[in-house]
Order: structure tokens, then C-alpha cells, then sequence
């Protein structure tokens, strides 16, 4: 059983996926009960990976039994089991929320949102170049339908241009798997990077193919050029999708930061090639979220702006991957997604108690909620990066780590100063939806939050205090998962076994 | 043969990208059709080209790289689903906006 734990967290979804599209007729009761139960049971799969992952071996799923390089592989270690597991928990916390009567507004929500967490589990897991954009297709392919779900001309338009957008991008990761194919003759991430290493002296071929693949998970991940999609589409998706969405980004992140490590690195043809552009890049990301957030009419706009910030911050990582430097950056990550997924859902419920002046920054009735007042208030300190809570230890963490590195005085400038405009933006429009009351307007008769999102708006506003009251566990973990990330000969040998001269290469004309 | 391959994998993904760029959706699935042809044609060359050979690997025996066919089997039924659903959510838009303009504001 321990040996099939990798391929869980993928096939609960999908077998949820299916029953829930087998029974579409079934009503909504059961919809959810399927949908909540298979979140539950990714939970604990994924949990139980991340223990399994946790002793310090690499996890080798081979798919149909066929051997790497040959088949398929998933490869479960520490960062990729933790990865489920923030995706399970975050799943499970949206469904929760949606299940109060979004889920209700168009057809196969359930479904589409099994298959979308089908794509991320996937995305994280696979050690396969080809499958990793196998994954992203039904990541995105489902994400598609999730944004346009609810209806309405703003959630189309966003969803065409996103959708066009990630095509051109599909046709971009092909390409580039095309050219790593024909150079290489392997997509498998550990072949690759053992080929990259026995390379000679003609790659200009493979590091465009490389360069092309950098340049797919930087859309993914919204780098500053590629990352004009990103805020409008966030903030037109429903709040329960937007939060999940607030994962997506990370997945392009994750996959350049293993790409990186493990395959370009170390090998002579592209260790250099990240250098010198990526940083600046990502920097630059980082101020035009924060001038976005000062600029944003919304609350639902600044979130999807401090997702990019935070996407930002963190692919400033990458280009010099050090061993603390990805150890703090996994805990940033771990702590901005949540931070990020509970501005979403606290933003749609502002918008409700403030009727017509919904969550736009302008005087209106008084929200009269002091539970959402205070979830607001943990929620914009945890995501400005102020004390005490999770996001001023992952900023610090990140700091610290880039103190040594030649960019420090950039990155220090930068990140602090970000994060004086992020503060600024959330001081001032927090005093306006909460403070700027219209007395003459009287206070819209609001629906009731209900349980489900009064529990799923506190579990996730929760999570920057408890990141912060057990930051050492989950900082350890993230310096164990790097760790292991930086050592890529052991993840080569777990995949392809120790003797790898036996592999039996086609000679290429 | 190659030189063949190579005018028409170019000539594709150029129409495909010039069509990418207007500012009306059929258009623009037009060129992601075009674009995604040209796609899966390098896809397939990835393998190097040859006439006249099953893709079985036999011992000794003359074949074709049947990987880029399973890769490229795939990537067609994907960007036919795909685009299947970029033409749904286009003809949604129209119905819902009167235009069938990409861009958000512009149009009208």
C-alpha cells in the first residue's frame, strides 16, 4: 500500500471527479457530500505522503510499471508532498466555502473543481516534462470553466483573454518540449538533467529549448512582461475559485524552482541561464503589484494583487537558488497562499454586507460585523508583512536568506519598500470599507454567512496566526524540503537507479 | 524533405501568430488553430524524419521514434478540447455583449 501512497492524491479527486459527473442528476446534497468527502480523503492522503516523504527518501511512482526513462514517473519528496498538502487543505477550505450556494449558480461545479485539484496535485507530483504539461492542461483546462462559472460579462470577458492567453502558452510549452525531445531525446526531468550533463559543446539548441520552458513557467507564474492576465482574471473569478486560483501561480514557481535545481543548474549549457535577467524581472513584478494595490478600486482587485506580489517576491528566488534561500522561500510561499486565498473569500463577504457599495473603496453603510472587521484586520497584517503574525516571519525569513547573496541591497530595498505601499493601500482602504460610513444609508439586510463560510473565512484568516505560532515545525520542514531539493544526484538515482550508463539510447543523426 | 517541413511549420505558425493578434475572436481561434497545427507538426519532426518505417522497435529492424506520436496524439486531442471551449466562451460573449471584440473595454 505504502508503494501506491504518491498516485493517491491524484486518482481521489479524479474518482470523485467521475462519480460526481456520473451523477449529475443527484441534487446538490449530494454533490457536495461526494465533493467534501473526497477533500477530506485528499487531506489525509496527502498528509500521509508528506510523512511517508518526510523519512527522507524520494517516492518513486513508475505508472504501468514501465522504468523511468521509459514510462512515466511520479516523484513524491519533501517538496512535492508538501505541496499536496497545502493544495488539499486549501481545496478543502474553498469547497467548503462554495458549498454554501455558489456551487449552486451553473452546472458540474463539483466536478470541474475535483479535476482542478486533479491538475495541481498532478503538476506537483509528475517527474515528467510531458506530463508536467499534461497536468497544467487539465489544471487549466478545468480552471477555465471554474472562472467563468456564475456567469456574467465580466467573468467571460476575463475568462476569453485568459484562456488565449494560456493556449499561446500551451503552444509555447510544446515547442520546447519538442526541441528538448530532438536535443535530448528524453523528457523525463532526471534523464534531462543527466544528458544536460554528459552534453557537448553544440547547445545552443538546448538552451533555447530550456530558455522557451523558463519562459512557459514564468507566464504561469506571472512574471512582470507576462503578468498583465493575472489581475483581472483573479478578480473577476468567483471567491471560492479565486482562492484556490490563489495556489496556480505557485505551480509555475515550483516548477521553475525544480527545473532549475535539479536539471539546469548543475549542467555547463544552462547554469547561467536564469542570471541577470530574472531577478531584476521579478523585482520589478514586485513593485507593480504593490503600485496595483495602492491603485486598486476593490478589495477583490487587491487581492489578486497581492497574489502577484507574492508570486513576485518569490521568483526572485530561482535565479540564485541557494539552499536557505529556498528553504525560506517554501514557507513564504506556504503562508502568501493562504494570506492570499483569505482576502478572496473576506472580500466577497464585505461585498455582501455593504449592498449596492459592494467592495469597492467608497463610502457606504457600515458593515456593522466586528468578527469581519477583525478577520480583515488579521488578514491585511498577515499579508502586509507586519508582526506578529505569519507573513512578517516568511518576509523576515526571506530577507535573512538574501542578505549574503550580491543582490541583497535590491532585493532588501525592494521587498521593504513593497511592503510600505501594500501596508499603505491596506490601512487606508480598510478605514474606508469599515470606517467611511454613510449615515444616511441604511445597512443593506445582508444574507447569513452561513456555516460553511463563516468556518471556512476563519479557518483560513486562522492560518497566519497558527503559521506564525508553529512557524518552526513548518520552517524545518520547508529547510528539510530544501535541502533535499539541492541535492539533485539523489534524486537522479531514485529515479533512474544508481547504474544509469545501462540506459539504452538511439543514436541520433 | 525537411526543407518541406520546415517552410510549412513556419508559414503556419507565422499566419497563426499574425491572426493571434487581431482583435476579434474568430480570428483569434483561427490562429490558435493554425498555431496549434504548426505545433504539433514540429512535435512530430521531433523525431527525426523518416519514410517508409513502422514506429515499432524491433532489434536490428529500420523504425520511426514513436514517442512524438504519442506526444503529439495527445497534444491534438488537448488542443481540440481546448478549443472547442474557446469557441463556446466566444460565441458566450457575443450573445451576452452584442461584439465580439477580445479586449475587455474596447469595441465599444
Amino acid at each position: 500500500m505504502t508503494a501506491h501512497a504518491p498516485i493517491l492524491p491524484i486518482l481521489i479527486p479524479f474518482a470523485a471527479a467521475l462519480v460526481l459527473m456520473a451523477g449529475t442528476g443527484r441534487g446538490l446534497a449530494f454533490q457536495r457530500g461526494v465533493g467534501l468527502a473526497a477533500a477530506l480523503a485528499g487531506i489525509a492522503a496527502a498528509a500521509w505522503l508528506t510523512l511517508l516523504a518526510d523519512r527522507g527518501e524520494i517516492l518513486v511512482y513508475a505508472l504501468g510499471d514501465w522504468p523511468a526513462p521509459f514510462g512515466i514517473v511520479l516523484a513524491a519528496d519533501r517538496l512535492a508532498a508538501g505541496m499536496t498538502l497545502l493544495t488539499a487543505l486549501l481545496a478543502a477550505v474553498s469547497l467548503l466555502h462554495a458549498g454554501h450556494g455558489f456551487d449552486a449558480r451553473g452546472r458540474h461545479f463539483h466536478a470541474l473543481f475535483q479535476l482542478q485539484i486533479v491538475g495541481l496535485q498532478g503538476a506537483f507530483l509528475t517527474g515528467d516534462l510531458f506530463n508536467l504539461f499534461v497536468f497544467f492542461e487539465v489544471m487549466l483546462l478545468a480552471s477555465y470553466a471554474l472562472l467563468a462559472h456564475g456567469g456574467g460579462l465580466a467573468r467571460t470577458r476575463a475568462g476569453l483573454a485568459y484562456v488565449v492567453l494560456n493556449l499561446a502558452g500551451s503552444a509555447l510549452f510544446l515547442i520546447a518540449l519538442g526541441m528538448l525531445y530532438g536535443t535530448l531525446g528524453t523528457l523525463n526531468l532526471a534523464d534531462v538533467a543527466l544528458r544536460l550533463n554528459g552534453l557537448g559543446d553544440d547547445f545552443a539548441p538546448v538552451r533555447l529549448a530550456a530558455a522557451l520552458l523558463v519562459a512557459v513557467f514564468a507566464l504561469k507564474a506571472a512574471l512582470l512582461p507576462l503578468s498583465f492576465w493575472l489581475p483581472m482574471s483573479y478578480a473577476a473569478a468567483g471567491a471560492p475559485v479565486a482562492a484556490l486560483f490563489a495556489i496556480m501561480t505557485k505551480v509555475g514557481i515550483v516548477a521553475l524552482l525544480r527545473v532549475q535545481v535539479v536539471a539546469f543548474a548543475p549542467a555547463a549549457a544552462t547554469a547561467d541561464l536564469l542570471a541577470g535577467w530574472l531577478m531584476p524581472l521579478a523585482l520589478a513584478t514586485v513593485l507593480f503589484a504593490a503600485l496595483g494595490a495602492l491603485a486598486a478600486g476593490r478589495l477583490r482587485e487587491l487581492a489578486a494583487w497581492l497574489v502577484l506580489g507574492s508570486a513576485g517576491a518569490l521568483l526572485a528566488v530561482p535565479a540564485l537558488a541557494g539552499v536557505d534561500l529556498t528553504a525560506a522561500a517554501l514557507y513564504y510561499l506556504v503562508q502568501s497562499t493562504l494570506a492570499g486565498a483569505a482576502f478572496f473569500l473576506l472580500a466577497e463577504r464585505i461585498a455582501e454586507r455593504r449592498g449596492n457599495a459592494s467592495d469597492a473603496f467608497q463610502p457606504g453603510p457600515a458593515p456593522a460585523a466586528p468578527w469581519l472587521a477583525l478577520g480583515f484586520l488579521v488578514a491585511a497584517v498577515t499579508a502586509a508583512g507586519l508582526p506578529p503574525f505569519s507573513g512578517f516571519i516568511g518576509k523576515l525569513m526571506l530577507l535573512e536568506a538574501f542578505r549574503g547573496t550580491p543582490a541583497a541591497t535590491m532585493v532588501w530595498t525592494v521587498l521593504l519598500l513593497a511592503g510600505f505601499l501594500v501596508m499603505a493601500s491596506l490601512a487606508r482602504n480598510g478605514s474606508r470599507l469599515f470606517w467611511d460610513r454613510k449615515t444616511d444609508l441604511a445597512a443593506p439586510a445582508a444574507p447569513a454567512a452561513g456555516w460553511r463560510r463563516g468556518t471556512a473565512i476563519a479557518l483560513l484568516v486562522a492560518a497566519g496566526p497558527l503559521l506564525a505560532l508553529f512557524a518552526r515545525p513548518v520552517a524545518d520542514y520547508t529547510a528539510r524540503a530544501a535541502a533535499q531539493l539541492h541535492a539533485p544526484k539523489a534524486y537522479i538515482a531514485a529515479v533512474l537507479g544508481k547504474d544509469t550508463r545501462s540506459i539504452w539510447r538511439q543514436r541520433r543523426p | 524533405m525537411e526543407a518541406l517541413l520546415a517552410i510549412a511549420i513556419g508559414t503556419l505558425t507565422a499566419c497563426g501568430v499574425f491572426l493571434l493578434l487581431r482583435a476579434r475572436t474568430f480570428a483569434v481561434v483561427l490562429g490558435l488553430t493554425l498555431l496549434s497545427y504548426a505545433v504539433n507538426l514540429f512535435l512530430f519532426a521531433s523525431g527525426r524524419l523518416v519514410t517508409g518505417a513502422p514506429p515499432l522497435i524491433r532489434d536490428g529492424a529500420f523504425y520511426t521514434d514513436p514517442l512524438p506520436q504519442a506526444l503529439v496524439l495527445t497534444a491534438i486531442v488537448i488542443g481540440f478540447g481546448m478549443t472547442a471551449y474557446l469557441v463556446m466562451l466566444a460565441l458566450r460573449a457575443l450573445a451576452e455583449s452584442g461584439d465580439d471584440h477580445v479586449d475587455a473595454g474596447g469595441g465599444k
